[in-house]
Formats: C-alpha cells, sequence, structure tokens
C-alpha cells in the first residue's frame, strides 16, 4: 500500500485517496474547433509509461484537493506530490 | 508410556503446570510451553498424517515454521481449524487434534494404495488423467480427488473469535529475535529510534536458545533474557513474541500476524485471538535468520526422519529426544552439534558425515566423546514403514556418485543436515532480487528496492561474532540516519566454535536396481522421479516445472524444499543453481486465517450503514428496506402479508389517487457557491442556466466527457450566487469529485465552491393531487398557490418553527413538492405530515413504487442511464443545449453516436396486458429464430402501470422510435421465456405533463 504526501496534509495512506489518471493531460478549450483526431486523443488515448508518470490523485477521504504525483509505475516510487498550480521539476 | 522420551533437567518448559489433550481420540500429557509436536513426540508418538499424494504414511519432520508434514485439525473451544502446524502451535489444555490426510484412520489408510501404484501417479498425473470426458468432472473425479486429497477440513460455523487490526508507524522493525535482531534492535534503541523487535516464536533468542555459545560470558538464553528485559523497559521500543511478519508491500509497509490469544485457555473477554498489524517503517531489518536443508535419500519421508537443528531444538528447548538410537547424516559440522546434545543425556548417536575425514573443534569434541564418525558415508535409504527401525548406508566412491558397499544399521531416527538456507522471503517480496552464493549454496539478497537490510543468518552470515557485529553496526547505522544521534554502543564479545567447510552433497544416488523414493518436497509429495519426469516432457523454466510437478507449491512454500529442487534441475540440465534461478516468494510466508486478514468487519462492521434521520419511524412502520449502496432504504411498507409487488401498487395507487410521502433524504445534495456558479453550470451541464432566475429549480444532465450520460438531477438557484444542486443516490460521491476536477483542475480561474451537503438535510417528497392542499396545511401561512409556487418553483417556510426549504419539482410526474429540513429535525417533519396527512389518506412509499411512478412516466434513471446511452438515446435530446459547449459536448458529434439506427428509449407493453416482463430480457423480432437470435435491444426498466394496470416496461430498442407500434419478442434463453410484447411510446401516462403543471 503506497503512502502518499498530499500536499495540504502531508504524509497519509493510500487508502484515503483515489485515483485520477495522467496528470498532464490538458482538456481542450471551450467553444474551440478541434479535430476529431485531437479529441479523440484527449477523451481516449493515454501513454502507459514504464518508470516516471506525472498523475493525479484525489484527497477523497481527506482534504478533497486534487494534487499531482510524479511515480515511477514499476518501483511504485514517488519522487514528487505537488499542488495543482506548482510544477513536477 | 507417559512420556517416555521425554528428559529431565532440560528445556525450556514449565515442568509443574501439566497438560492433557487429544490426538486422534487418545488422551496424552505434556507441559506448558510444549508445542503440540514436542508433546506427541514426547510420548514417542511420529505418526502424524499421510501424504497428499501417495497417502504415505508421515511424521515429524521439523521443529517449527519449516515443518512440512504435521498439519492437524484442531478442535478447541467448539471451533475446529484446519491445517493447523503441530511444531507451532502451543498445547493449550483440552485441545482435541486428529490427522487430516487419511481416510479412513491415520493407521489404516484406503489412499495409501496409491504409494503402490505410484507409477500411474507421475509428475502432471492430475493434469493427464482427470481430463476427459467433460461430464465426468462433477460426478466422478472431482469427489475422488477430493475425499483422497483433502487438507483438513473447513468449519462451516460462524467463526465467533474476535479478530482485530493495528496501525503502527516506527523509524525502525527489526523482524526475527535472534543474535542479528536483538543486537541491531538494541543498538538502534539506545541510539533513540523508535524500534519495534518482533519474534515470531514464544520465546526470544532464535539460534541462541540452542546453540552452545556465550556472549559477554553469558550463555546464550542468558543474554537474550538481558536485552530483552532492557527493551522492553525502553519507552521508544515495541517487543512483541508471538508475531511473524508475513508480507512486504510497497513504500515499506510490512504486515504482520500476532497470535495474541491462541496459547490462552481461558482468553479474557476483549482479548482478540489473532491480531494483524499493518506497520510502516522508516528502515526493515531483516533477521529472519536461515533454515537447516535435508539431504535427500531413499524413502527419506519414512517417520522418524528429521532436521538436525530440529532434533536438537527437541532436546533444548523441550527436554524431547526423537529417538534414542539416533543416526546423524550430516555434510556440514552442524550434524555433530545435534551429536553432542544426544551424548549429553547419555545417548549413543552414529554420525555419517559425507565429506571425507578431517578434523574441526567440532570433530574433536565429537571424537573426545566417543561418538562414532562414519566419513564418506551416506544413508542411501530409511527402513521401516511407519517409523524408522533401521537404515541401509554406504560408502561413497571418490565422486560421490554411487556406493562401493552397502550395509544396514539399526536406528529409530534419523537427523539430517545438509547445510543452511537463509530465509530471504521478505527480502524477496520487498523487490530485492537475489543473488546466488557459492560459499554456501542458497540464494542471499542483492540489492535493496525499498528500506530493507538484511543481517546475519538471513543474509548468509553463519558465525555469531559476525552477526553481532553486523546487527550492532547496522542498529547504529540505520538508527543514526533517521535520528541523527550519535551513541554507539561497543559490541560484546562472544564464544562459539569454530566449524569447517561443508559438503555440496544433497542427495544420495539410488545403488543400481534399487528404485527407492527419494523426496525433494514431502508436503506436496514432489519425488526426484517427479522433476526428472517433467524435464523429460519438455518442462525448462522452474516456473513451469514448479506448477506441472507441485514442487514447492503447498503451505510450507517449499522451505525445505526449494533448493534441493532447484539442485536437482541444475544437475539434469547440466546447468549451475542461479542459472535456473528460483521462484518468486510470495506473501503471506505462513498461512494466515481469514478471521485475521478481515478483522472487526464483520456483520454490523462490515461496511458503514447510512440511515436517515427517519428510519426509526419506517422500521415501526414495517418498512422492508433496500439497500443503495451504504444506504437503507424503504423499499415498500407492508400491511398484513402483501408481498411487494401488491405493496408497491397499493402505494403508487395512492399517489396518483390522494398524496403519498417518500423519503428522498439519500438523494446527493451539493451546495453550489461563487460569483461564476452559473457559468460553471452551463460549463458541466448540458442545458443552459444563465437565465435561471433565483427561485427557481431546473431539471440538468451532466455528460462525461464521452459524451455518455453521467448523472442527472435538478438545481435550484437559492440566491444570486449560490446553488442546491441534486445527484442520484448513486452517484452523489462521484458527481462532487467530477465537480472538484473541473473547478480545480481544469477551470481554476472559476470563483466557485462546491460542498456536499447531503448529510445536512433531511428529505420528504410529497407527491399525488392532494399534495397542495395538505402543503397548505403544513404551512398556512405560505401562499402555495400555482401561480406563487409554480412547478420547478422554490420557496423556504416555516414549518412549525422550523426553517423548511420547499421545492416543487416531480419524479412521479403527478402534482409533487420536496421539503428539506436541517437532518436534526428530519423525524419532526415526516411525523407532522403524517399526521396532518391523515385527512388527504396519506400513505408513505417506498423506492419500489416511486420506480413505478417514474417508469410509466417514461422517466429515465439509473437502468436507462447505464453508462452506455448519450442524451439522444434517452430522450433527453431537447435538455443538449447548441448554443454553448459543455462537458462532453463535442463527443456527441461522433459518428456512431449520430447513426439513426440507434438504440433509443421506447415502452412496452404484454400484447396479453398480463404477463409481466423481466428487466434485463433481449429484445428479439422472432423468438423461435436460429441462434444466434438478433438482438434490436434489451428491457431496462418494468413495473406495473397503475394508471393503466397493466404491466408496463422501459426499453432501449435499435431506431426505437420507427419501431412504434411493432410486435417484438422479450425473450430470456437462459430461463426459457418468452413474451410478446408492443412497442409504444415511453410516456405512457399524462404524455403533455399536465399534472405536473397542475
Ligand atoms: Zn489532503
Amino acid at each position: 500500500m503506497l503512502y502518499i504526501k498530499c500536499p495540504f496534509c502531508g504524509y497519509r495512506s493510500q487508502k484515503e485517496f483515489a485515483y485520477g489518471g495522467d496528470g498532464t493531460i490538458k482538456r481542450p478549450e471551450l467553444n474551440q474547433e478541434i479535430s476529431d483526431e485531437k479529441w479523440n486523443e484527449f477523451v481516449y488515448l493515454r501513454k502507459s509509461p514504464n518508470g516516471k508518470h506525472i498523475e493525479l490523485w484525489h484527497h477523497v477521504a481527506g482534504c478533497r484537493q486534487w494534487f499531482k504525483v510524479q511515480r515511477d509505475t514499476v518501483t511504485h516510487e514517488i519522487f514528487q506530490t505537488t499542488k495543482m498550480n506548482e510544477e513536477i521539476k | 508410556m507417559s512420556q517416555s522420551y521425554r528428559i529431565n533437567n532440560e528445556g525450556l518448559l514449565n515442568r509443574n503446570k501439566e497438560i492433557s489433550f487429544k490426538f486422534n481420540g487418545t488422551k496424552y500429557t505434556g507441559y506448558e510451553g510444549d508445542t503440540l509436536a514436542s508433546a506427541l513426540l514426547a510420548n514417542g508418538i511420529h505418526l502424524v498424517g499421510r501424504s497428499f499424494k501417495y497417502h504415505r504414511p508421515r511424521g515429524f519432520f521439523g521443529a517449527g515454521v519449516e515443518e512440512p508434514n504435521a498439519k492437524l485439525q484442531i478442535l478447541l473451544n467448539g471451533h475446529s481449524e484446519p491445517n493447523v502446524n503441530a511444531t507451532e502451535f502451543e498445547l493449550v489444555e483440552g485441545i482435541e487434534a486428529t490427522s487430516q490426510n487419511c481416510w479412513p484412520s491415520v493407521k489404516f489408510d484406503l489412499g495409501a494404495i496409491n504409494n503402490y501404484l505410484s507409477k500411474f501417479f507421475p509428475a502432471g498425473f492430475y493434469y493427464k488423467t482427470f481430463k476427459w470426458p467433460k461430464s465426468f468432472w462433477y460426478k466422478v473425479y472431482e469427489p475422488f480427488i477430493r475425499k483422497i486429497a483433502g487438507f483438513g477440513i473447513a468449519s462451516l460455523e460462524k467463526d465467533k473469535e474476535r479478530y482485530e487490526h493495528k496501525y503502527e508507524y516506527c523509524d525502525l522493525l527489526v523482524t526475527g529475535s535472534g543474535p542479528a535482531g536483538l543486537s541491531s534492535a538494541y543498538a538502534a534503541a539506545k541510539n533513540g529510534a523508535k524500534v519495534i523487535l518482533v519474534e515470531d516464536k514464544p520465546r526470544f533468542g532464535g539460534s541462541l536458545l540452542t546453540d552452545d555459545v556465550t556472549i559477554d560470558n553469558l550463555s546464550g538464553k542468558a543474554w537474550t533474557d538481558k536485552i530483552i528485559t532492557q527493551l522492553k523497559e525502553m519507552p521508544n521500543v515495541i517487543v512483541r513474541n508471538r508475531s511473524q511478519v508475513f508480507g512486504y508491500y510497497d513504500h515499506n509497509m510490512t504486515v504482520m500476524i500476532e497470535r495474541t490469544g491462541d496459547h490462552l485457555k481461558d482468553k479474557p473477554k476483549y482479548v482478540p485471538r489473532q491480531r494483524l498489524w499493518y506497520i510502516r517503517a522508516k528502515e526493515v531489518i531483516l533477521s529472519t535468520g536461515s533454515i537447516e536443508r535435508p539431504i535427500v535419500f531413499g524413502n527419506n519421508d519414512t517417520p522418524g526422519v528429521f532436521l538436525s537443528a530440529a532434533a536438537k531444538e527437541y532436546i533444548k528447548v523441550y527436554g524431547v529426544l526423537v529417538g534414542k538410537k539416533p543416526l546423524i547424516f550430516t555434510n556440514n559440522d552442524s550434524g555433530y552439534e545435534t551429536a553432542l546434545e544426544f551424548k549429553k543425556h547419555g545417548i549413543d548417536p552414529i554420525i555419517l558425515d559425507t565429506r571425507e575425514e578431517h578434523t574441526s573443534e567440532l570433530i574433536d569434541s565429537a571424537k573426545n566423546q566417543n561418538i562414532k564418525i562414519k566419513f564418506s558415508y551416506a544413508v542411501i535409504a530409511a527402513n521401516g514403514y511407519k517409523k524408522v527401525n533401521s537404515a541401509q548406508i554406504g560408502r561413497l566412491n571418490k565422486d560421490k556418485t554411487s556406493f562401493v558397499n552397502s550395509e544396514t544399521i539399526e536406528c529409530d531416527c534419523i537427523c539430517v543436515s545438509g547445510f543452511w538456507t537463509p530465509t530471504v522471503h521478505l527480502a524477496s517480496q520487498s523487490g530485492n532480487k537475489l543473488k546466488f552464493d557459492d560459499k554456501i549454496d542458497a540464494f542471499v539478497p542483492d540489492k535493496s528496492k525499498q528500506n530493507e537490510t538484511s543481517i546475519g543468518a538471513s543474509k548468509g552470515t553463519f558465525t555469531l561474532q559476525d552477526t553481532l557485529d553486523e546487527g550492532f553496526k547496522k542498529g547504529f547505522d540505520l538508527s543514526k540516519k533517521i535520528t541523527s544521534n550519535n551513541n554507539s554502543i561497543s559490541t560484546p564479545s562472544s564464544n562459539e566454535i569454530k566449524k569447517s567447510l561443508h559438503d555440496k552433497f544433497w542427495c544420495s544416488p539410488l545403488p543400481k536396481n534399487k528404485n527407492f523414493k527419494r523426496f525433494v518436497d514431502f508436503q506436496n509429495d514432489v519425488s526426484v522421479s517427479d522433476i526428472e519426469v517433467a524435464l523429460r516432457e519438455g518442462y525448462r523454466s522452474i516456473e513451469h516445472v514448479k506448477r506441472y510437478t507441485t514442487l514447492g507449491m503447498a503451505t510450507d512454500q517449499g522451505r525445505t524444499s526449494n533448493l534441493n529442487g532447484l539442485q536437482l534441475v541444475a544437475n539434469v540440465e547440466k546447468k549451475i543453481v542461479p542459472q535456473v534461478g528460483h521462484t518468486t516468494f510470495r506473501p503471506p510466508f505462513t498461512p494466515i486465517t481469514i478471521g485475521t486478514i478481515v478483522g472487526r468487519e464483520v456483520d454490523m462492521e462490515y461496511m458503514p450503514t447510512r440511515k436517515t434521520p427517519m428510519h426509526s419511524w419506517h422500521e415501526k412502520n414495517n418498512a422492508v428496506f433496500v439497500d443503495a449502496g451504504a444506504w437503507k432504504r424503504p423499499r415498500y411498507y407492508k400491511q398484513g402479508n402483501e408481498n411487494l409487488f401488491e405493496a408497491s401498487k397499493r402505494e403508487a395507487k395512492n399517489v396518483r389517487e390522494h398524496v403519498g410521502i417518500c423519503d428522498v433524504t439519500t438523494l446527493g445534495k451539493i451546495d453550489i457557491k461563487g460569483p461564476d456558479a452559473a457559468e460553471f453550470l452551463n460549463r458541466v451541464y448540458t442545458n443552459g442556466w444563465s437565465k435561471l432566475s433565483i427561485g427557481k429549480a431546473r431539471y440538468g444532465v451532466m455528460l462525461r466527457e464521452d459524451g455518455i450520460v453521467m448523472d442527472d438531477g435538478t438545481t435550484t438557484r437559492i440566491s444570486e450566487n449560490h446553488y442546491h444542486m441534486t445527484t442520484t443516490t448513486a452517484q452523489a460521491a462521484n458527481v462532487l469529485s467530477h465537480l472538484e476536477y473541473y473547478l480545480q483542475i481544469v477551470w481554476p480561474e472559476l470563483k466557485v465552491n462546491v460542498l456536499s451537503t447531503t448529510e445536512q438535510w433531511a428529505g420528504a417528497a410529497l407527491a399525488g393531487p392532494k399534495s397542495r392542499d395538505l402543503l397548505a396545511k403544513l404551512f398556512p401561512n405560505l401562499d402555495v398557490s400555482n401561480e406563487a409556487l409554480p412547478f420547478m418553483g422554490y420557496t423556504e417556510g416555516n414549518l412549525f418553527g422550523i426553517k423548511a426549504k420547499i421545492f416543487r419539482i416531480s419524479f412521479s410526474g403527478e402534482l409533487a413538492y420536496e421539503i428539506n429540513v436541517e437532518s436534526n429535525y428530519g423525524l419532526f417533519m415526516w411525523e407532522k405530515i403524517m399526521e396532518i396527512g391523515k385527512e388527504f389518506n396519506i400513505q408513505p412509499y417506498g423506492t419500489e413504487a416511486l420506480s413505478f411512478l417514474r417508469i410509466e412516466m417514461g422517466h429515465v434513471a439509473g437502468p436507462e442511464l447505464d453508462g452506455r446511452t448519450i442524451p439522444y438515446d434517452v430522450s433527453l435530446e431537447g435538455l443538449v443545449s447548441n448554443k454553448k459547449d459543455f462537458v462532453g459536448k463535442r463527443s456527441l458529434q461522433k459518428e456512431a453516436f449520430n447513426k439513426l439506427d440507434r438504440q433509443k428509449l421506447v415502452g412496452l407493453v404484454p400484447t396479453d396486458k398480463k404477463t409481466n416482463i423481466p428487466e434485463g430480457s433481449h429484445l428479439v423480432m422472432d423468438k423461435n429464430a436460429k441462434l444466434p437470435n438478433p438482438k434490436l435491444g434489451h428491457v431496462s426498466s418494468s413495473c406495473w402501470s397503475v394508471e393503466n394496470n397493466n404491466p408496463f416496461s422501459l426499453a432501449i430498442v435499435k431506431d426505437g422510435k420507427n419501431m412504434i407500434g411493432k410486435k417484438l419478442f422479450a425473450v430470456s434463453p437462459l430461463k426459457d421465456f418468452a413474451v410478446e410484447v408492443e412497442v409504444i411510446s415511453s410516456h405512457y401516462v399524462d404524455q403533455e405533463g399536465k399534472r405536473v403543471r397542475s
């Protein structure tokens, strides 16, 4: 079970969090023309990297904040967690 | 022959307390401190079970966790438990133990015929034989295999014991209290680290209890006691015995079982039987020691064959002789230590040493004691069926591939030592890839992937002084790393007898024309020839060989068999062991009771129960509840002998004719506040929200980005910047996360806050033509006329002194209102409504009647919004705005979503107007068509239309709107059911929607 540092609450057990997928995906702007291809890429296509991955987690049983986690998908090592408005270095 | 193998003045038992117990129906006695195994051995009992496949007699082989054979069924206080390891189970007054793997009895076992038919039971036998024909599985093969191969009987009774879970955090967790564990825990604790030291066995000390050593001029036992006493007194240390770390998971989380109550006859009421610990440690020291491995020889599974260290432990800890004419068979000096222990008690052992004659301190010591030693000798085979009575031994040739002679010598036990295997399970579980150490012919931990460090015998350090040095150093280093303290203590000096090099001999060759069974894995009955067969049949990967032969797959996880199995594969394949590799070590290290894993999460505590504030009223009024997530909702209120269907018809009818009340507290409620709230709603709902005025509600539909309908509900504008959103009961949590996602990640610039208020408001829906009259009586000072409070209107009122929110919204399709009050007043509100509603014939209605009402009105709910439908499919196209963008809108342009023949929502009535249409039925054109019968759609919701007095269903049907007027069949091929139905509009009642506006 992972031990995740919420940027607002500190270290908590994985049980308190929900996983939110790839944290680098940007939703296309509203009211903009977008090709089928680009839209499908946003909705469906995700990379499945072997190694470092920036992803979203949601502290559902805590402060209810979404935040970013950089994790190794193989070893589960967590390198960094940040608030949404901060960059993973 | 009461305890005739017990010796005086030896062991760590309480001889003042005798304990009686039963084994296979016979009464025996032992002492407090005995294991079931040591007590039986003290009584000369060796035969404890039958082997898994061949049903050969089996006896004790080890003295602890390594035991492959002695798995017994234990009955204590009316609770029966299978597969209990007799070498670990502490003796408790009054227990009854029975052998498991035999039928009808351990002494006369019908399955033993398998032993004589063993050539028909080669590796992969089960795969090859019990295969065809398919119909034989149920009736012939499965019952046969179960009866013959049973591993104990799981109790059918409910487990009445108490189990608990516990969470703990520490700087350093030390697993195992031998010399390595004690010294590292002590050094770290003295340096101020928060330490947890755990020991699997009841007694601390590990090898210090049985080895002839001194530390600081104290015996191993005395030094252990001194250190443990000190550690227990330190506030920064937790010390636990009977506690085994059995799993090593991510981020240094380990899981441990503590056997808190198993050894207690009369356990205090709230002491759990076992406790599961989740320990998150900054660093973990693995001081799990090593396990002696056997040498393979003919009939090496005969009762009376022991690991030599086990025989020594039975003497030193339990004061029990495993035999009085021991034959020691060894390839290293450890066997000599066992021989010397026998000798101390007046027993004359014979040592067979596979090595050539040489000297060492231990060998000299044995010679000085006049112990007979035969160098370059090995056991060819054990003789005796239910117990060893002699051994066939022989002198090995130069390269140890055959015997140059053979003789028979009398003995009543054979104590075998094939050197030591580090216990690397936890290291491996932590992600540490093991490496092979040539010096000890075993795998040891390599690079750590997590914060774990193996020390002592578990990493192949087999001398005491080196172990102590490692322990004190690592304990200090790790504690310094964590605490930055710098208080080191010096390592004590120790004395032990030096040992000479071991021999790589691991398996006795077969003499010509002899075909003894030589077992590698006792628990799963895997012999040398089984593995050879697997290799001959082409299995190469050790993981495949393992599965095909079942080598190492039993509950002992191959603790005594893995390395010999690998050695054998390497020999046949002409490889070396590291090329063969090892199989994966997985948690749990030993079998764990299901009760421990479950803990307190049983019965009422299995999951939280959410009850509305009106729950007690529902209970009193014969509500039959249904689970809606964690909520309990009244499904119907039973009157007399009514069944679900009859009650729901009555309740729904009463709504259509008079007025009904329904508990809607469980609906999700979300408060939305902020100057950008309207804009936010515009973006997450498909329809427009900019023009909603204060005091008005609107129905809204929410999509996922892929265009699928996620949820629906009403949202009311309470004031300028304050909205009250409702969601379905099922989606409440998802919708909140969804809104938070968009506010925090996608549009952080929007000034909006969302907060769940589901728990804060109790809700009651009043529905039916009389609901306005009732409302007027509840709020005499409020104008509730159609003009003042129109459909989708909102107002606030005073309900007998309590602030109430009144929404004119309807799910039933009738004139209806929802009243919300603060949760604490929910029951008060409900009772007031019931009291005043009496004159209007008010009746409560449950979720089933609610469904009846919404289905015949054609209102969609969960079964239609099933994660596959878009708004166009379920008649919600009118709510899709083309003036603005919103979540999921772009996906609605997808070609597949705009196909004309897409499945659409329709209504169905059976043509006979009688037969209920089961939900989930498939819709087909021709019920007798050849399979596969093309499916046109499915029935999503079914009800009894109280308005039209016949069954009615909603369905989602291909090209649905053009199917109206056609006849189809609703079929359920598995139930052999078919009913003819007519496709009609989904709005079966009040098509114009006049009632809600009346
Ligand atoms: Zn948090």
